[in-house]
């Protein structure tokens, strides 16, 4: 079996902790950040980072097309964090000019949980990934407040004041959580995203 | 160390543990932080894709002009840039001025900076910075300097090269220093780690762990006179995995068009192609200072120890 290749869009923020559990997790991971380096993976990770700064690069070199025809392709992408508010179709407390990709149905507010001395961590359930609850670190992170017909609630923060808020989605080949799975070694995210990759 | 760095064991939300806050600098990489003194320039800065600004009275170019104690900066004027912009806000303390440092946290900025551009409080020791929620940036010049940093609690180095002179050799410097000395302790049989560790003056465990591991355990972004798309995107061939530009862009002919240059060199820090078409039609770029023509009592790198 051949190791699915997978870009990480490298734009800006923590690229080389996804490359790292990427490759970890069995796929080829490499850094994406032109429209000919897209062409060759099989999927795509959108890293965690500050998304105002991703959105204006990925206008300016030219990416949002070719990844706006790719997820129109069925191309599976997942975002964490920045990421996930790059594949929300709806953000809250962005700039105006904030665009994220053709993506998930949903409404995300960006740092929704506070600044960075409300970010935490704390355990997380998600579907689909077995094991213990996975321990999730949230660093100025987005929530999900709304979610479409065809999207799947697969994460929701089990304790505290934020308790109950939705913070793992998938839709379709699509993926994206609030939190950064890439901080913590622990892989099963990645390989949940490697597996849908090989599997597309 | 202290509680922070303690793991979730329960299922009760921890907050300021070490990770989160240096997985904040992790979320900057590859990108720039810009020294703005109001909401405007903070506007401007986040129009032109920086991922973080640095709110401050005076840019260090205007300290090193003015002269004086430089201190932290008035709470409105913070509220005010936390207010006009999105992404995160840091905000400097005096080194040592633990006081100083609390009244930022409490005023929710996103990073500390204890920083040499300001004047030092204290001229025997940095910030406990495991005491605080807020994680903190810190200078260093070499290796033990940032190890020192990371011992105290720092979350996150940047390079201090020479604040507020346009002159980038100061970082070069730092950040080829910082890299050679991590270079040396990778090359180490492992029982020459003891005495390394004596003479960088830092830990034996964590000279270990960047002996082991080739890097820093925190992230490593340059500062100190940059002030072209081309100085940034030398700063992150030697090394560095984020820039900060103090003075280099307000204190140049088109802070706007120059700070989005910065931005674009900065992903694109290794495509020369790139790099020559946003260095075209700038303006002029800050006048500056050569470091060398500063007397040496005047250099800011040499604050902090």
């Amino acid at each position: 079996m051949t190791a699915p290749v997978i870009g990480v869009l490298a734009l800006q923020g923590d690229v080389r902790e996804h490359v790292a559990a990427l490759a970890a997790a069995g796929a080829d991971a490499r850094p994406v950040r032109r429209p000919s380096e897209l062409d060759a993976v099989d999927g795509l990770v959108i890293p965690g980072g500050e998304s105002t700064t991703i959105s204006k690069l990925a206008d300016i070199f030219e990416m949002r097309e070719p990844i706006d025809k790719r997820i129109a392709d069925g191309m599976p992408v997942y975002g964490s964090c920045a990421g996930m508010i790059m594949l929300a179709t709806e953000v809250l407390d962005g700039r105006p000019d904030q665009r994220g990709f053709a993506g998930i149905e949903m409404t995300v507010r960006r740092n929704a949980f506070g600044r960075q001395v409300d970010s935490f961590e704390a355990p997380v359930e998600i579907a689909g990934v077995p094991g213990e609850p996975f321990h999730a670190v949230f660093i100025r992170a987005p929530w999900v407040e709304r979610v479409g017909a065809a999207v799947q609630v697969i994460g929701k923060v089990t304790g505290g004041p934020a308790a109950e808020r939705i913070v793992a989605v998938r839709q379709g080949n699509l993926l994206a959580t609030s939190f950064h799975p890439e901080l913590t070694g622990d892989l099963r995210v990645h390989a949940y995203f490697v597996e849908l990759v090989r599997a597309a | 160390m202290s509680e922070n760095t303690a793991s979730t064991t329960g299922t009760a939300p921890v907050v300021g543990t070490a990770r989160v806050k240096r997985g904040m600098a992790e979320m900057l990489k590859g990108g720039v932080i810009m020294d703005v003194v109001n909401a405007e320039q903070a506007k401007i800065a986040e129009d032109a894709g920086a991922v973080a600004v640095m709110a401050l009275e005076r840019v260090p170019a205007d300290i090193r002009a003015q002269g004086g104690v430089s201190r932290m900066s008035d709470p409105d004027m913070i509220d005010g840039i936390i207010e006009a912009v999105s992404i995160p806000v840091m905000a400097k303390a005096r080194i040592g001025h633990f006081v100083e440092a609390r009244i930022l946290q409490s005023l929710g900025v996103d990073y500390v900076d204890e920083s040499e551009v300001l004047t030092p409080a204290d001229y025997a020791n940095h910030i406990d910075k495991w005491a605080f929620t807020v994680p903190f940036v810190c200078g260093a010049t070499n290796l033990g300097e940032a190890l020192r940093r990371i011992t105290e609690g720092a979350a996150m180095i940047r390079s201090k090269g020479e604040a507020g002179t346009g002159d980038v050799s100061n970082a070069t410097t730092h950040m080829r220093k910082i890299r050679q000395e991590i270079a040396r302790l990778s090359s180490l049989p492992a029982d020459e780690l003891y005495v390394a560790a004596k003479e960088l003056q830092a830990p034996y465990d964590l000279v270990k762990e960047v002996a082991e591991s080739g890097k820093l355990p925190v992230v490593l972004f340059t500062a100190g006179g940059i002030a072209t798309p081309a100085d940034a995107a030398m700063m992150m061939q030697l090394g560095a995995e984020g820039v900060f530009v103090g003075s280099g862009i307000f204190k140049a002919g088109n802070p706007a068009q120059r700070a989005a240059a910065i931005v674009k060199a900065t992903t694109f820090h290794d495509d020369p192609d790139v790099l020559a078409k946003v260095s075209r039609g700038l303006g002029e770029a800050m006048v500056g200072i050569n470091v060398d023509e500063i007397p040496q009592p005047h250099r800011l790198a040499e604050r902090g120890w």
